[in-house]
């Protein structure tokens, strides 16, 4: 789904328009884009359904819309309102400290993002459809997007080479934020038989993960599209995530936080489709006006870093 | 496509084709799913729309068009086509999104014209094809719809065969060439 295509962030029917006019796949409707979520300050949450039908009914194109981790009413309440594919989202503020949404539980596909192949299997077992990097949302700075999209290949890579007990192994490890959650939760340990998420028991969530991996060892990628998000200012922020390999682009702030939108978000779009063609690249970026100015990360304090949420 | 070529019963190969150029080498082109506004906008930026336009004047091409490939061989669209440029290849008109949305996605078993068995479609968001006129032919309906259609060594419908194992779809394709 939406594969080599770019999925833009927009909080009004106009946005979204210039969106599709742009050649974007699809959406994501918001209340505020990330930047904004981050200067605004306070608590995060799904958006008001009036701007997300007010969309829905103004592209043809897919709509996405953000629903806070583990908040799986807000998903429900978007799944009703029909958008397209819901994104579990760390940009805004998570509303249960020991599970993500059981994703399983749902007809409407679900987005999640990750920092690392663990991550991102326990998003995919939990019935992902899709995952993104989370590089840091709303600081138009690359650097964390690359990192995560590093260490996810970087294991993938590390499991080609990897003998059947130790991808065991990795899977028993990529079980634990499960076994903490049941600790924290009852002070009791966990058995086989004990039901660590949803209705799966710790025997079948091991069993599950394992075969998760097996499957990524054999096609040497995640089973679901990986997009690159959090950070892409640039069509060459984008050609670079499509280079790394992964499948596609969500841009947040970076479009209507810039100069020029429509002319950025045309340039992201030829970019994405062309990322291996640097004439392109170099032809697209001219004149494009000002980038988003963008935060270098370590000047945020780490409790506000959203790529810290979730597990 | 290329599971087929394996069969040995065709020769040739299936290539990515992103830019004019790489038309240049192919004798018949597949459009697949995505979003119709996106890749006609690619089509037309890069210059393939004028390529294919061409060939398409010369009888020198064949085209399938999966989901979004189907909106753009239509002739006409039942909403406004400002944001899409078609490639009007085959005397129809098609509905985008005629099905619902994502969570409306269906699959179901279609009855296709010259198959012997059903055939297991996956429908995605698809379009559906509200008319046909003039010298297309109509392959497969689901309901009131019509989701696969012909004229020339033009193919359209409006689900994924890329998505299930059946090969049939791309072995028919190929037998128009």
């Amino acid at each position: 789904m939406q594969k080599g295509g770019v999925i833009m962030d927009v909080t009004t029917a106009e946005q979204a328009k210039i969106a599709e006019k742009s050649g974007a796949v699809a959406v994501m409707a918001l209340e505020r884009v990330p930047a904004d979520i981050r200067a605004h300050g306070g608590v995060a949450r799904m958006a008001d359904p009036t701007i997300i039908k007010e969309i829905l009914n103004t592209v043809s194109i897919p709509v996405m819309a953000k629903a806070r981790i583990g908040h799986f009413v807000e998903a429900q309440a978007l799944e009703a309102l029909g958008v397209d594919m819901i994104d579990e989202s760390e940009v805004l503020t998570p509303a249960d400290p020991f599970y993500h949404i059981d994703k399983r539980a749902f007809t409407i596909p679900f987005v999640c993002g990750c920092r690392n192949l663990g991550e991102a299997t326990r998003r995919i077992w939990e019935g992902a459809a899709m995952i993104r990097t989370k590089g840091e949302a709303g600081t138009g700075n690359i650097i964390e997007a690359v990192r995560h999209q590093r260490m996810v290949t970087r294991m993938i890579t590390t499991l080609q080479t990897m003998p059947t007990a130790k991808i065991q192994k990795v899977a028993e490890e990529y079980c634990q934020s499960y076994v903490t959650s049941f600790k924290t939760l009852t002070n009791q340990n966990v058995d086989e038989k004990t039901v660590v998420f949803g209705s799966s028991t710790y025997s079948i969530l091991k069993k599950e993960l394992y075969e998760i991996l097996k499957e990524i060892k054999k096609i040497q990628r995640l089973p679901v599209v990986n997009f690159a998000a959090g950070g892409i200012a640039t069509p060459a922020d984008a050609a670079l995530m499509m280079q790394l390999g992964n499948d596609g682009v969500f841009v947040g702030s970076g479009i209507f936080k810039s100069k020029n939108p429509e002319k950025r978000a045309k340039a992201i779009v030829e970019a994405v489709a062309h990322f291996d063609n640097p004439e392109t690249i170099a032809n697209v970026s001219k004149n494009l006006g000002d980038a988003m100015l963008g935060i270098e990360i370590s000047t945020i304090p780490k409790e506000q870093l959203l790529q810290e949420r979730g597990w | 496509m290329n599971r087929v070529f394996q069969e040995g019963k065709k020769k040739g190969q299936a290539v990515l084709v992103r830019q004019p150029r790489d038309i240049d080498t192919c004798d018949a082109l597949i459009i697949p799913g995505g979003e119709s506004t996106t890749i006609s906008r690619i089509l037309v930026n890069s210059g393939m729309y004028e390529v294919i336009r061409e060939r398409m004047s010369h009888n020198d091409i064949a085209l399938m068009g999966t989901c979004a490939g189907c909106v753009l061989l239509a002739k006409e669209l039942t909403d406004s086509k400002a944001d899409v440029r078609l490639l009007e290849a085959i005397d129809m008109q098609v509905e985008r999104n005629a099905f619902g949305r994502q969570k409306e996605s269906f699959e179901q078993s279609l009855q296709i014209k010259g198959f012997t068995t059903p055939y297991h479609a996956v429908f995605i968001r698809a379009p559906g094809i509200t008319k046909t006129w003039g010298r297309s032919e109509i392959l497969a309906t689901a309901g009131k719809k019509i989701v696969m259609a012909r004229q020339n060594n033009y193919l359209a419908l409006s689900f994924h065969p890329e998505l299930t194992d059946d090969l049939r779809i791309h072995r028919f394709f190929l037998e128009m060439l």
